[in-house]
């Protein structure tokens, strides 16, 4: 059984078109936010590495990502199990040329998605800052956006079996993921932390005691200017995806603008609450984490909440994004600079558990749907986290993810770019690099 | 320990996707698909575990 496509008037469209239109400003501040939280010597690198992420993830996804991705009611490889049609792969011809570029809703679901895979590719560079390769940033990408993304993309947004749990077995309304809590932020936040095992973590991190030592962000303005640009990307994220893979009327975007600000609001709030209770002062960088993670977290379903369940999931991925990050790096050895894996897996992770037990479904089983969103949970550590580790580790023994030592030193903007960000400054000092 | 753990994480997603197949929807689907999570959880720490950084060794 094909779930059908939902049907958008002509004025509905356009309104789709404009939030998708909007959705390019989400990975602008991501890479505002990564290179920021990086050292001054990588800013230049940082940057062009989200270019690079954003072009390499366009044209794989041009050539093969959406043949695998496809969308509601398309053709797809069926299996059967059990009496029940399990759709695990869509079967569109590559070179998207199977579609009509008119505005219908495949063709919009093929836009968003192309701007999608360029912001989950961009969220592994948060992690892998200041060590990563260019080149492997670009091979890593192009196995993101031509395998891990579209079939995931395919199971939860374009009519794979994760949708298909709702019909298929009565849990709900199936797997709920309008505005890419999983497809895009737990997927990108999974493979960051793949990526930082490989990479493992920077020189001069870690103590010979184990000890992590604080290497702090060189531009706290870039890291909140992205905040706010991220903001208007997620509100038309969660519009457009709610439109095209929940169906939902245009009308609900102004619940998805109100839900997503309140998310992000009440989880920076609550970062700074802590950061201020536990260090005197609120911290920019956590603060900024928290608003992303506010962001990430009330993209499940943010159509389908009410404002007062949004505001408390937003505050709960505050106070787990603060903790997080401090347990990651001093508990786990995980050198993460941009806080990724925390904000945007663990942050994607909470918002698909959340949607299970906040989102309201007419005439739905609130059971049903919490086991539906277990399930995507269930896929997305075991499933996609392997995949991403597997394809990653497997680039690293063909062409090697870390930066040479020296290069690391340096900084990449001289050793891969030839030269820095700030040419006028001397912005950087050597105490953190131990011989 | 690495290569266990990350045997697990596909056993524990298989254990849940086995509970919608085969199990009717009622407290044994719910409690089937918690023990794959477990099994899920179990094969995440082993794996989290095999990538501590090494202590004692400058880095």
């Amino acid at each position: 059984m094909t779930l059908p496509a939902p049907t958008l008037t002509e004025t509905a469209s356009a309104l789709c078109l404009l939030f998708i239109l909007m959705v390019p400003l989400a990975p602008a501040g991501i890479a505002l936010i990564n290179a920021g939280l990086g050292r001054s010597r990588n800013a230049s690198h940082s940057l062009l590495s989200a270019l690079c992420v954003v072009a390499v993830a366009a044209l794989v996804y041009f050539a093969i990502g959406f043949a695998w991705q496809g969308y509601l009611g398309r053709p797809a490889h069926m299996l059967n199990i059990h009496g029940k049609s399990w759709s695990w792969i869509a079967s569109e011809p590559f070179f998207l040329r199977g579609l009509e570029f008119n505005g219908s809703p495949a063709s919009l679901a093929a836009l968003l998605g192309m701007f999608s895979v360029g912001l989950a590719g961009m969220i592994p560079l948060g992690s892998g800052g200041d060590r990563w390769r260019l080149g492997a940033i670009c091979a890593s990408t192009a196995v993101l956006a031509g395998w891990t993304y579209p079939l995931f993309a395919h199971w939860a947004w374009g009519g794979g079996w994760l949708q298909q749990l709702g019909p298929n077995y009565g849990l709900g309304r199936g797997f709920l993921d309008s505005g890419g809590a999983a497809s895009i932020q737990a997927l990108g936040g999974l493979s960051a932390l793949a990526i930082t095992w490989i990479l493992g973590p920077r020189r001069g991190k870690y103590t010979s005691e184990g000890m992590p030592t604080a290497i702090p962000g060189h531009n706290a303005v870039f890291v909140v200017f992205g905040c706010f640009l991220a903001w208007l990307g997620w509100i038309g994220l969660g519009s457009a995806g709610a439109m095209l893979f929940s169906g939902v009327e245009s009308g609900s975007a102004v619940l998805v603008a109100l839900n997503t600000t309140l998310a992000a609001a009440a989880a920076m709030l609550a970062a700074a609450g802590i950061t201020r209770a536990r260090f005197g002062k609120p911290d920019a960088s956590l603060c900024a984490n928290g608003w992303i993670a506010g962001l990430v977290a009330s993209s499940a379903a943010s159509a389908m909440i009410r404002p007062a369940a949004s505001a408390a999931i937003g505050l709960v991925a505050g106070v787990l994004v603060v903790y997080s990050v401090e347990w990651l790096e001093l508990h786990l050895t995980i050198d993460d600079p941009g806080g990724a894996i925390s904000v945007h897996g663990l942050g994607g992770l909470w918002g698909l558990v959340a949607a299970g037990l906040f989102a309201r479904i007419p005439g739905g089983n609130g059971a049903g749907q919490w086991l539906a969103q277990l399930a995507g949970v269930a896929t997305l550590l075991g499933f996609v986290l392997p995949i991403a580790y597997l394809l990653n580790w497997l680039l690293n023994r063909v062409y090697p993810q870390r930066v040479a030592a020296e290069g690391e030193r340096q900084g990449l903007d001289l050793y891969e770019l030839g030269a820095g960000a700030y040419p006028d400054f001397m912005s950087h000092n050597e105490d953190l690099w131990q011989r | 320990m690495k290569l266990a753990g990350f045997f697990l994480l596909p056993a524990g997603w298989i254990i849940v996707l086995a509970a919608f197949v085969l199990l009717p929807p009622a407290p044994a689907q719910t409690g089937f698909a918690l023990a794959g999570m477990a099994v899920e959880m179990l094969g995440l720490a082993l794996v989290v575990r095999s990538h501590l950084a090494p202590r004692g060794a400058e880095r």
